[in-house]
């Protein structure tokens, strides 16, 4: 008779156990705090790194099995896109707009995340979060191919793709993004962890992926579509890494809570500075609208981050600071962004447009505190005008402010009539900031700050002119200087959307694509 | 009570496992959107390998969400039979 032997599989928790846990040990050749000699400075005080819970128990094994498959499908789609002339199918030209700037701000955030998440899990003694952080180093490092693969699909035909490598360190408004991450690599692991694994990853990055990406679908982009939700699929690991960290430190010493909120504090703060970009992507560049910004902000910030922060609440943590701002806040900043970008469309490597009076009327609806009152006459001014041959583009250059690098575009809490200015004198200098989460975040940490790279105080240096430009000589059109530097083409890569090459093209290509001419 | 949430890709796939967390969790509400689904749940929800597997006629891995994720949120739990979404709160 047949015995049935069943085939001895180790369960999630056993297998966990032995390919994660089993993979490290103590070092006796050289002491640990010389193997791992970050791990101790920023004060963080960890007693037993065997606590560590990661609660998907997922081991490179399967990683490398799901991580494989998530590929095929990612690549399956953005050839059929490719074949297709998938890029004649978004809604409307102006749309491509977003992606480029998704492309030129965003997607190099993913290759710093990856070098981020490489040298903080280097740095941790533990193995429990060494490996996670190696997972997530290598997604990260996955998303920015990802991306870069799918939109060189839109390289081959639109301006504004081509050196989004290039333009990240040098154009005016991509220092926004890159110095976020600038400050958060150049911290110590565990700030890093609670910088971008907890604040931006669980707290803010669900604003990013989950409406934008839900919208590039409602636009008819199946490329930023697939990149978007090959990337999420990830998310809900780094998520899960995030608020692992924060409980982890938290349980470990009551000594580390006050460290830790001012992380919190400082981090979610930055994060949602940096997300002005996609507020004002969601509200202005996305011709069919999926929700606005401040809805999606409710929903993802305020109900679930709500949700995390009561959770949290337990270990002492309380909700970061400056959310009452925030609260007021989101009836205007994508409004304001949009339009300081109208302004300066001139250095900008994207298309900016007034929107059309249905646009308007989401808008209307979507802001009835605000938009009618504030952005709509102004909106309208604007475009009339263009329309008698007046259109401005702003050639002198904005005050930045020395922690966000954002222009001074951001108005008072409660005024939306008064630009806020907030300012500190630290060692003969005088520094300009947007807020005061900025300027507090500045005196926390003055001699980090201090060596910013402002665009705008590099162009006045002189150091945004290409070598043997001659600014004296006469004639001499500083804007035109800093578009070669930035390699950004006048008249192909900037101004309006309405008249562009893009526009044209496009055009011409979708009616090829549904004619017989 | 809070609410926790997890949010699947729209595709056959992830047709049965909606399915399997709606029935699984009865005060569960599904909210469409393009391309996507998000199951909101006051206080908790729980994903069950059986009754996936029940709908889906094979075995099924719990670890197999990951390819059809889009984000969830509340701690985690998971085992070889459920995953657990809660907060303490």
């Amino acid at each position: 008779m047949d015995m049935k032997v069943s085939k001895k599989k180790l369960g999630l928790k056993e297998k966990y156990q032995h390919m994660t846990r089993g993979l490290g040990w103590e070092t006796t050749y050289q002491s640990m705090d010389e193997v791992f000699p970050y791990a101790k400075y920023e004060g963080i005080k960890i007693h037993d790194w065997d606590k560590w819970e990661d609660p998907f128990r997922l081991t490179m094994d399967s990683y490398w099995k799901y991580q494989a498959e998530k590929e095929r499908k990612f690549y399956a789609i953005i050839d059929a896109h490719a074949q297709n002339n998938g890029h004649l199918s978004v809604t409307d030209a102006r749309y491509i707009n977003a992606v480029k700037l998704f492309l030129n701000g965003i997607s190099p955030l993913e290759y710093m995340a990856h070098r981020g998440f490489a040298h903080a899990g280097r740095q941790f003694p533990g193995v429990g979060p060494r490996v996670a952080c190696l997972m997530q180093s290598l997604d990260e490092i996955r998303h920015a191919q990802t991306q870069i693969h799918s939109l060189s699909n839109y390289n081959k035909y639109y301006n504004g793709f081509h050196e989004y490598r290039h333009m990240l360190e040098r154009v005016w408004y991509l220092s926004v993004p890159r110095s976020f991450f600038d400050d958060a690599i150049t911290a110590g692991p565990f700030e890093f962890m609670v910088a971008i694994g907890f604040s931006f990853e669980y707290v803010l990055t669900n604003l990013l992926f989950v409406p934008f990406v839900s919208g590039a679908a409602y636009n008819g982009d199946m490329g930023t579509m697939t990149f978007g939700f090959s990337a999420q699929s990830d998310e809900a690991r780094h998520m899960t890494l995030g608020l692992e960290v924060i409980k982890f430190i938290l349980e470990q010493d009551p000594d580390n809570l006050p460290i830790v909120q001012q992380w919190i504090d400082k981090w979610t703060w930055r994060g949602y500075r940096v997300l002005t970009l996609v507020g004002m992507m969601m509200d202005y560049m996305l011709p069919k609208r999926i929700m606005s910004w401040k809805e999606a902000w409710e929903v993802y910030f305020e109900e679930n981050g709500g949700a995390l922060f009561k959770d949290l609440a337990r270990y002492g943590i309380r909700p970061p600071k400056w959310l009452d701002q925030i609260e007021k806040d989101k009836d205007h900043i994508s409004h304001q962004a949009w339009a300081v970008f109208y302004n300066y469309a001139a250095a900008c490597n994207f298309h900016t447009w007034i929107p059309t009076d249905d646009e308007m009327d989401w808008l209307s609806q979507k802001y009835p505190n605000s938009f009618d009152k504030y952005y709509r006459p102004r909106l309208e001014f604007w475009r009339e005008e263009a329309k008698k041959g007046n259109r401005f583009y702003n050639k002198t250059l904005p005050m930045l402010c020395q922690t966000c690098q954002i222009p001074m575009l951001f108005t008072e809490p409660g005024d939306p009539t008064q630009i806020c200015y907030r300012e500190v004198d630290y060692k003969d200098n005088k520094y300009h900031f947007c807020s005061d989460g900025c300027k507090e975040i500045f005196e926390h940490e003055p001699e980090k700050y201090i060596q910013s790279w402002l665009p705008v105080h590099q162009i006045y240096q002189g150091n945004c002119f290409n070598e043997g430009v001659d600014p004296t000589a006469e004639g001499f059109d500083p804007l035109a200087a800093v578009l070669d530097y930035y390699h950004l083409n006048f008249g192909r890569d900037n101004l309006d959307f309405e008249g562009s090459e893009d526009q044209k093209n496009f055009d011409a290509w979708r009616g090829m694509a549904t004619k017989n001419t | 009570m809070s609410k926790v949430f997890i949010a699947l890709q729209t595709n056959d796939d992830t047709r049965s496992i909606i399915q399997a967390i709606l029935a699984d969790n009865p005060h569960a509400i599904a909210n469409e959107q393009p391309a996507m689904v998000k199951i909101d749940a006051e206080g908790s929800l729980v994903v069950r390998r059986s009754s996936i597997e029940e709908l889906i006629g094979r075995d099924f891995d719990l670890q197999e969400l990951h390819i059809n994720l889009i984000s969830l949120t509340g701690h985690v739990d998971e085992t070889d039979d459920e995953l657990t979404l809660s907060w303490n709160t």
